[in-house]
């Protein structure tokens, strides 16, 4: 496939290819993060991630209607409110869905799996009934639109760029979140010894609703990111979760440096692959690869050996 | 100094290393024939890591195990136990939703394919054979009922039993004795003292009573090394031993 | 001997169990329904083959499949192609460019039938392909995964995964597959016209017996020592392999055996409902047919098959006059399945029915002996 090009347009076409896959790379990323916190922390496999994704996505689209009929002189700035609004939004929903059916079925994750899956059957047939089986669209600010011309061949989109500063941070805010405030080292410690966190005092219960409603938070925010690349229908979530779940498998589910290396990669070999095969094809070849690396390295590219 | 052929398991060596930490280093152990040793030593000693590494469930960094004469380091799980070795886990281990019967019947030595299992018969060589070590393990009465009914101390029972229906020649027991009332620790002790008749034993055990009754030798292991070894008296009186162990 | 033998494969209940469903799906169905709500029905019980074999494999084995729609597709695939490729020989198609191959590769500008479709012009090898091939395709992914002790929800994930790559190859692949329509437009088999009615009675009946075998077989390996050692892998899988078994094997077998299941399920839904399509094989389909399970009771191999009669008859209804309220449905199903009844029907059955009926039994019995 690669006969046709010279070597100078081949490094080209990685290069836009690979910049016009930062935005994949931005919802993957956020979408893993968020699924991985939830994993690592209760063993909860989280079906309906891809609808609370979806939430995010539609608050978004409802923040940018909001600015355009009411605030249209700071609708430049829409975006910014839009990720807090949606991160809100998708927080509460966590919380609820925690209290009501994620703390009955804590270290049953075969169980949390249909349940959730039941809910995001719910939520999109919810979505359906609101906003219509349509899918909709976000509209751009103007200077979000346009692009950098790097060089002659390569042209680096503006949004992917914002929307990576923008997942970059919120990545390392949660790193950062996770490793040093006082939630944060509970959260851990909960992860680490539920029975001997409880025994200390930390309300195992709260950490837990709090844990999950901020993996839901992400996800809302990778929703609003997802606005940049497509437009948001009922369904446009469950495209997401097998493609989300085998980048936390594939990065090894305890590391979150994995998890962002995990994302790059897949994103951008289904970024690249595009440009020289169809869409289908290159999609079918990503989870091959995979799925083939996970069958040789089950425990994930970044796992450290630990004593049973 | 040591025969080779005196020894059913032959240890020399052997390590393990977790991310650089070695929870087992350069361990030699040698387990004559019908002989009882007792594995002791303070928490994460390693002594439930030795047990893990002759059976297969963790593979050894470096070293040598070899089982009358076969070297284990390089079967897998299941060719290890057709062997001869068996191994009892530290909470006991049994499957809670067959009854009893059933319990001690999936180890019996017949059967262990496909399509063994698929073809299987219970004939009453079977049955026969059942209802004999369930005797040993003062479980006859409890056949036809569901394991998980059992208390604590007949969960473990049932699990040594499950073991001894494969008439193992070396049969490893972690902790045998831990939640078991005085009587059947006591049971128990003249159990081991019976079935030891036709085979070795490595066990590890907390309760310094219950090793001084069954112990043969005693192996002291710390920080995943062998600090002392020899017979409980011995191992009792070792300068080393009691600053690390016995001493407080 | 040969008595107690059978009694031990096959306890009372089980046999009138039997019986009932036998004489519900036999004589009670075809009396009460016409050919098209009975053709129906057909297609709900193709599903009651895969919730068979996920009770088989989830149930007993504790291994969850999110991919059974890869092995009903594989069944159901193998018999549209042999259909298919009757239907278009080259008398029927001679207004093609090129006649006598299906009318879908003409459209996508093949000239030539693909390698992969030759041997589907022989129906032996269709059918030794519709019960070969998944046990080859489970074979090759059980022993991936489960001989590096991948398990549980990686398992779960990575099925599913495969689920959607199967679909998204065989729409992007339109002029091999037939894409996204799928293989429509099935006519004769050996001669014999699949649409009439009386040969819809007849492939009814096909089913049914073909169903109610591999409920044998069904019973027959959960009461074998292997159906006792699945039961044993999932309570404490490091015993069983310390026992002297290679646990990867017995898994192996029994993904095989619910693969197999699904494909014969798969290709008496093509023969009875005339197409095969990808909306029958992916992530969404897939995970439908684990709800069938779970609604009959995993542990229960009739609940399987009450189980797919009953979410597919409810979905037919609730479709045809409140589509909006399926999915809330279907929701609250898998919720209710996992929360309040993780039994499923089998479950309610043994803890509300039973005991009424045994009472009852017993009530006669005692008047009986009075007299």
């Amino acid at each position: 496939m690669f006969a046709d090009y010279t070597w100078a347009e081949l490094g080209s076409i990685f290069a836009m290819q690979g910049f016009s896959g930062l935005i994949l790379f931005s919802v993957l990323l956020l979408m893993a993060l968020g699924l991985a916190i939830i994993f690592g922390q209760m063993g909860v496999i989280n079906m309906a991630h891809g609808e609370f994704m979806i939430l995010g996505a539609y608050i978004t689209y409802l923040t940018s209607n909001l600015f355009s009929t009411y605030l249209p002189e700071l609708f430049d700035a829409y975006f910014f409110i839009a990720i807090i609004f949606a991160f809100i939004g998708t927080f509460l929903l966590g919380a609820l869905v925690e209290w009501t059916l994620i703390r009955h079925l804590y270290k049953r994750p075969l169980d949390t799996l249909l349940a959730t899956w039941g809910l995001s059957l719910i939520l999109q047939q919810l979505y359906r009934t609101i906003f219509g089986p349509r899918e909709v669209g976000v509209t751009l600010p103007d200077w979000m639109m346009g692009s950098f011309q790097v060089s002659e061949m390569i042209e680096v989109p503006v949004n992917g760029m914002i929307v990576m500063v923008i997942t970059l941070f919120i990545t390392l805010g949660v790193f950062l979140f996770l490793q040093k405030s006082r939630k944060g080292k509970q959260s851990r410690a909960v992860v680490q010894n539920r029975a001997m966190a409880g025994a200390v005092g930390i309300d195992t219960a709260r950490v837990d609703r709090f844990t999950f409603a901020l993996g839901c938070g992400i996800a809302g925010i990778a929703g609003a990111t997802f606005t940049m690349i497509g437009s948001t229908g009922p369904t446009s979530g469950q495209l997401y979760i097998v493609d989300t779940f085998l980048v936390v498998v594939f990065g090894g589910a305890a590391s979150l440096l994995g998890t962002i290396a995990s994302a790059f990669s897949i994103s951008q070999a289904q970024s690249i692959m595009e440009f020289f095969l169809s869409g289908s094809m290159a999609k079918v070849l990503t989870l091959l690869t995979v799925i083939v690396i996970l069958m040789l390295r089950p425990q994930g590219l970044f796992s450290l050996k630990v004593r049973r | 100094m040591y025969q080779q052929k005196d020894f059913v398991l032959t240890i020399e060596g052997l390590t393990v290393s977790f991310d650089g930490f070695k929870a087992v280093n350069d361990v030699s152990l040698y387990i004559e024939e019908q002989e009882i040793r007792v594995i002791i030593g303070p928490n994460g000693a390693g002594k439930t890591t030795v047990l893990d590494l002759i059976c297969g469930r963790t593979k050894a960094t470096e070293g040598s195990i070899k089982f009358k004469g076969k070297e284990l380091t390089k079967l897998k799980e299941h060719e290890i136990v057709h062997a001869g070795v068996g191994r009892k886990f530290q909470n006991p281990s049994i499957y809670e939703d067959l009854t009893v019967f059933e319990n001690l019947e999936l180890s019996y030595p017949r059967g262990k394919k496909v399509w063994g299992a698929l073809t299987f018969r219970r004939d009453q060589e079977v049955i026969d054979k059942v209802n004999e070590i369930a005797q040993m393990i003062f479980l006859q009465e409890m056949l036809s009922s569901p394991a998980n009914l059992l208390s604590h101390g007949q969960k473990q029972w049932l699990e040594i039993g499950m073991l001894l229906i494969q008439d193992p020649e070396l049969l490893m027991l972690d902790e045998p004795v831990a939640g078991m009332s005085v009587s059947e620790r006591k049971q128990t002790a003249e159990l081991l003292q019976r079935i030891t008749k036709e085979r070795s034993v490595l066990v590890i055990e907390h309760d310094m009573h219950f090793v001084e009754e069954i112990a043969d030798r005693v192996t002291v292991l710390h920080q995943g090394k062998v600090l002392s070894e020899g017979s409980m008296e011995k191992v009792q009186n070792d300068p080393k031993v009691i600053e690390v162990y016995l001493g407080h | 001997m040969l008595q107690t033998k059978l009694r031990s494969l096959a306890p009372k209940n089980d046999v009138v169990s039997f019986l009932i469903l036998a004489a519900i799906l036999l004589v009670a169905l075809p009396i009460l329904f016409d050919i098209f709500r009975l053709n129906l029905i057909g297609k709900y019980l193709t599903f009651a083959f895969v919730a068979l074999g996920l009770v088989l494999s989830w149930g007993l084995g504790g291994i969850l499949s999110l991919g059974q729609g890869i092995f009903f597709g594989l069944g159901g695939y193998a018999m549209a192609m042999f259909l298919k490729l009757e239907a278009s020989n080259p008398e029927n198609t001679q207004i093609q460019s090129t006649p006598g191959i299906p009318d879908f590769m003409d459209w996508n500008q093949l000239t030539e039938l693909p390698w992969f479709w030759e041997p589907f012009h022989s129906f032996g090898f269709t059918l030794f392909a519709i019960i070969a091939l998944p046990a080859l395709f489970a074979y090759i992914i059980g022993a991936a995964m489960f001989k590096r002790r991948v398990g549980g929800v990686y398992f779960a994930i990575i099925t599913q995964a495969i689920a959607a790559i199967l679909t998204i190859l065989i729409i992007g692949q339109q002029g091999f597959t037939g894409g996204v329509n799928g293989i429509t437009d099935l006519r004769t088999l050996h001669g014999w016209d699949i649409r009439t009615d009386s040969a819809k009675y007849i492939l009814y009946f096909i089913n049914v017996m073909l169903l109610l075998a591999t409920l044998v077989a069904a019973q027959y390996i959960r009461k074998s020592k292997l159906g006792r050692l699945l039961v044993a892998m999932r309570d404490s899988e490091d015993r069983v392999r310390f026992s002297g078994y290679d646990v990867a094997n017995f898994k192996i077998f029994i993904f095989c055996i619910a693969g197999i299941f699904s494909s014969i399920g798969g290709a008496m839904f093509t023969l009875q409902v005339g197409f095969m399509s990808p909306s029958l094989i992916g992530i969404v389909p897939s995970i439908e047919m684990v709800i069938f399970a779970a609604v009959g009771g995993n542990l229960s191999i009739f609940g399987a098959i009450y189980g797919a009669l009953i979410v597919n008859w409810a979905k037919t209804i609730l479709s045809e006059s409140y589509p909006e309220l399926w999915l809330f449905a279907m929701g609250a199903m898998f919720i209710a399945v996992v929360l309040a009844f993780p039994k499923g029907l089998a479950g309610i059955y043994e803890s509300y029915v039973q005991p009424w009926v045994d009472k009852k039994l017993k009530a006669i019995q005692d008047k009986k002996a009075k007299k």
